[in-house]
């Protein structure tokens, strides 16, 4: 039982870190893909964006989907309740993905609807970087659910106030590791642009921020007395600050690592408001679904326990590597 | 129309179109690693040419590749989540597993082949195509464990309601697992040699980059000549499994109505479930009973052998089945055509057999398609084998127009994608090696 509470905990926060992972770096490819058309002046900004990320965006988004499969192996029941809940918010990701994957490609090389393909990287990006949240949001706050855990609600559930303004922080964030990440890879006047523009994303991530805090403590007043939450609030706090003025230096390496620590921090809120919930429910009626009610067999958690210990490290030692093989400006 | 029916047609459909493309990934992989190794060997700007040809087709499938996979990644959650609740114990693993071994590794060294030829030496680069190569084989054998284990369970016990792991090693390596690999994968040489070859007598034919068309044409077609024949082993050996561990699959594929001694090997023909025979039926005596079980004297179960509500689609299983065995024989014809070919130098002058070759070229495709149709239905009423029925996995609070409406987008996008992507492909094809550059180009 003890051996089985600690693996509980364990993947309850190495599914946190796969998210997180997934943040920070597909969270630069998609703010740069949300910001595409605002940004890109001709093809060759363009062209400058794409090569930026076009080596790293899919072992990017591989964050999501191992962090999808993870979820399912460890806590099935909240896979399923989540995803077969959220059915029509989950199809609309999944379109916007779709679109997402193909328009690099298809843009570089279908050139009589190049429009088309900038325009489908950017609604493709902007989906999921809204939505996501959204979907967090949700959980957090709760959503109606049954004794057999499923979800009773509807698509218009999923839209009350308080998990849309999340959605929106959520979408600042990604926004700011768009163009932490973009000015770093880029040069001239898009440079200029990415700067101008993370300056005035960094204050409205910090309203919003602000914001986000005030609902909580309206809607979820309980949340208050999490000392865990108010490190995790002032780490955002202090690094959108710190982010705030390395770029009014310019840009640098710096912005963007302090804007991913800005991300960990909004995780870190996340995960000590959520503890050890994976899925609040309001309502009365039905139970929360938490680490505990909805698990994988001690025996499937240790196989992945395993898995993931072997294979992470190899992971994050290759995807260093590809980073560095990358590294510096993209040729104008 | 009920929710379950739309989630069976909503996942043949998505998956069915998923899997047009990891074949041609694990197929132009393997030529890759090849010609990237003599490129290796020797430096010859040639095949250094050949290969970013090759690599520039690779990125474009690769990327149909994954906007379809991730559909599927979730789809056991959107679409089938009573399916999740009961066997994620044992189906999660191997899906995680595969993004935490095989995706990440696939798609980071696939960005260095890609983009990264002038910033790495030939060593890495050659090092980076062994990697995707063994990577998308790896997360082919990952999904090919989840789904063997759907079609013979092993390794686990019911408790609850619920399957629970109890030997990892078992619920992995379950006994069609390793078969179903060998003949999934093999599907995929075939389909991306002849794929190969196919734009090697392509070039032949209209006269033009001969540098590049011989060594694409003979590489490609010597793989295609081993394998093309080889699946015939690899098949047999699925289908002698198959009638052990799922015999009303088998009496289906065969549509052996009646259980019998000696029993025959249908060739062709049309089953007709309400008279229960088969039309204008050609058949072996004896063959099935020598093929299962090398006595031509042994029983095989037939249809009447098991409950009605218990059997596939007899008409879908036997057709697909049959019409994936006729390819393959037409494959090993071709093989054997090719091998006489090569060895007596005559192929570059044989017009006729590129343009076979040429046309050929969607075939292994359908073969691909047909197949996993034969093992999908065929597994029909059950989700698991004799563990969960699929009427019994789907989603409960899914109602149906929402699925019908997913359907028809996915059918719209899939066709508009799958027409650019079309397009695209024959555009880089028109070009030719000669033409190709590496990267995104604005201008
Ligand atoms: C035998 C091979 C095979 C089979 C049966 C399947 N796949 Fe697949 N899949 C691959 C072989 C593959 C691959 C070769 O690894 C791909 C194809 C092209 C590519 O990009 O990688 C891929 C891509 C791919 C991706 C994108 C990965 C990325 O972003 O890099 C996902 C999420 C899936 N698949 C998931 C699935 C699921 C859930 C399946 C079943 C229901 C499935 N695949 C069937
Ligand atoms: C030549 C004789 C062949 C035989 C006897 C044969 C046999 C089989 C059998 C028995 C199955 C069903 C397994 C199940 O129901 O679980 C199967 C599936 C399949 N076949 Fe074939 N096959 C042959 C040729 C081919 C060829 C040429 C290809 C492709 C180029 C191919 C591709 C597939 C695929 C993709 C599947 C689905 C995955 C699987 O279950 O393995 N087959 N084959
Ligand atoms: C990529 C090649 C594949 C193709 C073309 C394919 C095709 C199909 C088809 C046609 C169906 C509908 C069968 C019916 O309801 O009559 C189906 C169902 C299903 N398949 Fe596959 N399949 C593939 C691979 C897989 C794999 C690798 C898995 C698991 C890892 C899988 C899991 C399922 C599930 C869960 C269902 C729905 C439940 C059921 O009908 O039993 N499939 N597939």
């Amino acid at each position: 039982m003890e051996t089985m509470q600690l693996l509980q905990m364990l993947w309850f926060f190495l599914i946190g870190i796969l998210f997180v992972g997934y943040s920070i770096l597909d969270g630069f490819d998609l703010g740069i893909g949300a910001m595409l058309p605002f940004l890109a002046k001709d093809k060759k900004d363009i062209t400058a964006l794409f090569t930026a990320i076009g080596p790293v965006w899919d072992g990017n988004e591989v964050w999501l989907l191992t962090g999808g499969g993870a979820l399912f192996a460890a806590f099935p029941h909240v896979y399923a309740t989540v995803f077969s809940g959220f059915y029509l918010a989950l199809m609309l990701v999944l379109f916007a993905l779709i679109f997402r994957s193909v328009s690099l490609e298809f843009w570089s090389l279908d050139e009589t609807r190049r429009a088309f393909w900038k325009w489908a990287f950017c609604v493709g990006s902007f989906l999921p970087a809204l939505l996501f949240g959204v979907a967090l949001g949700n959980v957090i706050l709760g959503i109606p659910l049954n004794d057999r855990m499923e979800f009773t609600g509807n698509f218009f559930t999923l839209l009350r106030p308080y998990p849309l303004v999340i959605g929106l922080l959520g979408f600042s964030a990604i926004l700011l590791q768009g163009c932490t990440f973009g000015a770093l890879k880029t040069t001239g006047g898009l440079h200029d642009r990415l700067v101008a523009a993370g300056k005035k994303i960094v204050v409205a991530y910090a309203i919003l921020m602000a914001v986000s805090s005030v609902l909580t403590a309206l809607f979820i007043p309980w949340s208050m007395g999490n000392i865990l939450a108010w490190v995790c609030a002032a780490i955002v706090f202090a690094s959108l600050f710190l982010t705030a003025l390395q770029l009014g230096k310019g840009s640098g390496f710096q912005a963007f690592l302090l804007s991913s620590l800005s991300f960990m921090g909004l995780w870190g809120i996340a995960g000590s408001l959520q503890f050890p919930n994976l899925v609040r429910s309001i309502d009365g009626g039905g139970l929360n679904l938490d680490i505990y009610n909805t698990s994988s067999s001690q025996l499937t958690l240790t196989v992945m326990l395993i898995i993931a210990l072997i294979g992470m490290p190899i992971v994050i030692g290759y995807t260093i590597y590809a980073y560095r093989v990358f590294k510096g400006k993209v040729a104008p | 129309m009920d929710a379950v029916i739309l989630s069976r047609i909503q996942f043949g459909l998505t998956a069915g179109f998923h899997f047009i493309f990891p074949p041609l990934t694990l197929g132009l992989t393997l030529v890759i690693v090849i010609i990237e190794a003599f490129h290796f060997k020797n430096n010859s700007e040639l095949y250094k040419k050949i290969s970013n040809f090759m690599i520039k087709i690779l990125g474009l499938v690769f990327v149909m590749g994954v906007a379809t996979g991730i559909v599927l990644e979730f789809s056991f959650g959107t679409n089938w989540s009573n399916y999740s609740r009961m066997v994620g114990d044992i189906f999660g693993a191997p899906l995680a597993a595969e993004g935490v071994f095989a995706f990440f590794m696939e798609s980071v060294f696939l960005g260095i082949l890609v983009f990264g030829r002038n910033r790495v030496s030939r060593g890495v680069f050659l090092l980076s195509a062994v990697l995707v190569f063994f990577a998308s084989h790896l997360s082919g054998l990952w999904i090919i464990i989840a789904n063997s284990w759907m079609q013979t369970p092993a390794g686990f016990a019911i408790e609850g309601g619920r399957a629970v792991l109890k030997d990892f090693f078992a619920a992995a390596f379950n006994d069609s697992t390793l078969i179903r690999y060998l003949h999934t994968v093999m599907g995929g040489w075939i389909t991306g040699s002849l794929f190969t070859a196919g734009i090697g007598s392509w070039y032949l034919l209209k006269n033009r980059d001969l540098d590049s068309s011989r060594p694409l044409l003979t590489t490609a077609l010597w793989i295609f000549v081993a394998i093309a024949i080889l699946q015939f082993g690899s098949g047999h050996g699925h289908s002698v499994q198959v009638a052990k561990t799922q015999p009303a699959k088998m009496a289906a594929f065969e549509a052996l109505w009646q259980g019998q001694n000696g029993a025959p090997m249908s060739v062709i023909g049309i089953p007709d479930p309400a008279q229960k025979k088969t039309n204008l039926e050609i058949a072996v005596p004896k063959l099935l009973s020598i093929a299962i079980y090398f006595d031509p004297g042994a029983r095989v179960q037939g249809l009447d052998d098991f409950k009605e509500e218990e059997l596939p689609p007899v008409v879908l299983s036997y057709l697909t089945y049959h019409g994936m065995i006729g390819l393959g024989s037409l494959f090993a014809l071709l093989a054997v055509i090719s091998a006489v070919l090569l060895i007596s130098k005559r192929i570059f002058e044989t017009r006729w057999f590129l343009w076979v070759l040429t046309v050929a070229v969607p075939l292994p495709f359908i073969a691909n398609e047909l197949g996993w149709m034969a093992a999908e239905f065929g597994r029909q009423p059950w989700a698991v084998y004799k563990v969960l029925k699929t009427a019994e996995a789907a989603s409960v609070v899914v109602p149906a127009w929402q699925i019908l409406l997913s359907i028809i987008a996915f059918s719209a996008i899939y066709c508009l994608l799958f027409a650019v992507f079309l397009k695209i492909l024959f555009s880089i094809i028109r070009k030719g090696p000669d033409n190709i550059t590496i990267g995104y180009v604005g201008e």
